[in-house]
């Protein structure tokens, strides 16, 4: 069912390779300018009418972000997940709260939490979850969540703070075996 | 003065923007904050609610009260550390995460979780659906001022509990569903008493049915409050009840089946005036299927079996690269675990997609303009809305 869809798209669109997750869930690359008509096309004529999710991928050893645009068709019980790589510096994309007034909500989220901006979507620069927030975007790979706890949050007595798998690994082999 | 217009839907006017034409200092309006303290709102969110006499002309949605970063969390720790957090994204219903982390886990890893696990997760998940509906139900009686429903849910509720302690250990968060199967099979006995809660449940939900649906006061308050559009549903994302009252019959169980559903004999409950009786109403009979698939999954499970497929060693395991999305239908709405591998140890990227995610923003925003300040509550929690899982 993928592989047919694919085919089809492919004769409209430049794409990406596709990756047959399932039978009925797969993702394709595309370029990040010819998203918005594939998203359109998707919904108005394939009828992946549900956006499930859409949400962010940090690879920042490649120095981009992955945006991943989740769709779903209920009628043929198929999801298509479609992957646009953004770059990191100064990271933005085009907004699609015309197309689902729901994506208004995802895209502020991705502003506030991984820097990635998306102009002329209502509401995207207002806070979201954090208040206050002043550090660099905090779902970014390149945020220290350990460094920050450290420098915000007093010890306190009593505690112990172990390092996860080391301390999996002491209570697992205790004679270190 | 502001004078009363019958057709309150382009009040007040707008902006060239778009924006609404609303002056704070005119005196024609007020700012209301309904929360985050506050018995009318469900869990830790509030409403920034802008209101003109006693009519709601803007709201917003405010989260964050209970942000612990949990996708950041899990990027941090091993696959098997992750699963005693994810249960802890969702309260009154935790085992969605667990199911849907183990599954996609699962799925990355190549690993096939045994039959009779798979009968478990099944029954796991219709008991916390019980549980989830019996506390809606007190809460939304509760915003309507019928305290006393809530008092009787929350007893049923409570021996569900304890059939989940006697299951797994653990009233709250189970912590039973982990990636390979389930830790344990059905304690000696538990069959038996869990046709005693049943039965315990469908009596209190005719009383419920009695004392709350056939109330005057609440059917007055209910219906034709909150209206969703079915043309609505699939630009804002609506799933669950939310749509089935609108009249598309949206389950994932049947949709895209998962787990034993396809074994299991049972049909979407279905409304269609779409307003607040309606969901809750479409609820009600849910819990009915949900306690008639229990008994069907207790009475075809296999009574043996493994339970657990052997794992790697979980010190060390490392997941291949790639990605993919779980799904399930939880009492809410879709509940779904987008899970990103790079083939180390750690999870590249978890997104937990919760059914609040698009209710409670968009959507509600969308449906309060207009509404009495005193039915805000009453609409809120007809979404059903748990906000842990906005905010993850």
């Amino acid at each position: 069912m993928m592989h047919t869809l694919y085919a089809e798209l492919k004769k409209h669109f430049p794409l990406g390779e596709l990756t047959a997750q399932r039978e009925n869930l797969g993702f394709i690359t595309v370029e990040r300018e010819h998203l918005r008509a594939l998203l359109l096309h998707l919904r108005d004529k394939e009828g992946y009418t549900h956006l499930v999710l859409l949400t962010a991928v940090d690879w920042i050893e490649d120095g981009i972000f992955q945006l991943t645009y989740l769709l779903s068709n209920r009628d043929k019980r198929c999801d298509l997940g479609l992957r646009a790589m953004v770059p990191r510096d100064g990271a933005s994309m085009e907004s699609i709260h015309d197309v689902w007034p729901t994506a208004a909500t995802y895209q502020r989220e991705l502003f506030e939490m991984f820097g990635i901006d998306f102009p002329d979507s209502p509401g995207v620069h207002d806070p979201f979850i954090l208040e206050g927030w002043i550090e660099i975007p905090p779902y970014r790979r390149d945020f220290d969540t350990k460094k920050f706890a450290e420098e915000n949050f007093t010890h306190r007595e009593g505690r112990e703070t172990n390092d996860p798998a080391e301390y999996m690994k002491k209570q697992l082999y205790p004679d270190g075996a | 003065m502001v004078l009363y217009q019958p057709d309150r839907s382009k009040y007040p006017s707008q902006k060239k923007d778009g924006s609404l034409d609303i002056d704070l200092t005119s005196g024609k309006y007020l700012k209301l904050w309904q929360g985050p303290q506050h018995p009318g709102i469900t869990g830790n969110m509030s409403l920034e609610l802008t209101v003109c006499g006693d009519e709601v002309v803007e709201a917003k949605t405010h989260v964050g009260y209970l942000h612990r970063g949990f996708e950041k969390l899990m990027e941090r720790r091993t696959f098997i550390q992750c699963f005693p957090i994810v249960c802890r994204i969702c309260v009154p219903e935790p085992d969605f995460n667990e199911y849907c982390y183990a599954a996609a886990v699962e799925e990355l890893a190549g690993i096939e979780a045994p039959e009779r696990a798979h009968w478990i997760r099944t029954l796991i998940l219709e008991m916390g659906r019980v549980n989830s509906y019996m506390m809606y139900l007190g809460g939304q009686a509760g915003s309507l001022g019928q305290g006393v429903i809530g008092q009787w849910t929350t007893y049923v509720r409570d021996l569900m509990l304890d059939r989940f302690e006697e299951l797994t250990g653990a009233r709250i968060y189970h912590m039973f569903i982990l990636p390979g199967g389930v830790r344990d099979g059905l304690p000696d006995g538990f069959e038996a008493r869990m046709e005693e809660t049943l039965q315990e449940i469908e009596s209190t939900l005719s009383d419920v049915y009695d004392v709350m649906f056939c109330n005057a006061v609440f059917k007055k308050r209910t219906i034709g409050i909150g209206y969703i559009d079915p043309a609505l549903l699939e630009p804002y994302g609506v799933t669950g009840p939310n749509a089935r009252a609108a009249g598309v019959a949206k389950d994932v169980r049947k949709d895209q089946p998962y787990l034993v559903y396809p074994q299991l004999d049972f049909e979407p409950v279905v409304g269609h005036d779409s307003d607040i009786y309606t969901r809750a109403d479409v609820r009600r009979r849910d819990v009915a299927m949900s306690i008639d698939l229990i008994r069907q999954i207790i009475a075809k499970m296999p009574k043996t079996g493994p339970l657990m497929t052997k794992l790697p060693n979980v010190m060390h395991w490392k997941i291949p690269r790639g990605e993919t999305y779980i799904r399930g239908e939880c009492s809410r709405g879709e509940y779904g675990y987008y899970l990103v591998t790079d083939g180390s140890g750690y999870p590249r990227r978890v997104n937990v997609r919760g059914p609040s995610y698009t209710h409670a923003v968009a959507l509600l925003e969308r449906l309060i303009v207009n509404v009495n300040i005193s039915d805000v509550a009453a609409l809120m929690v007809s979404l059903h809305t748990y906000p842990p899982e906005i905010e993850r």
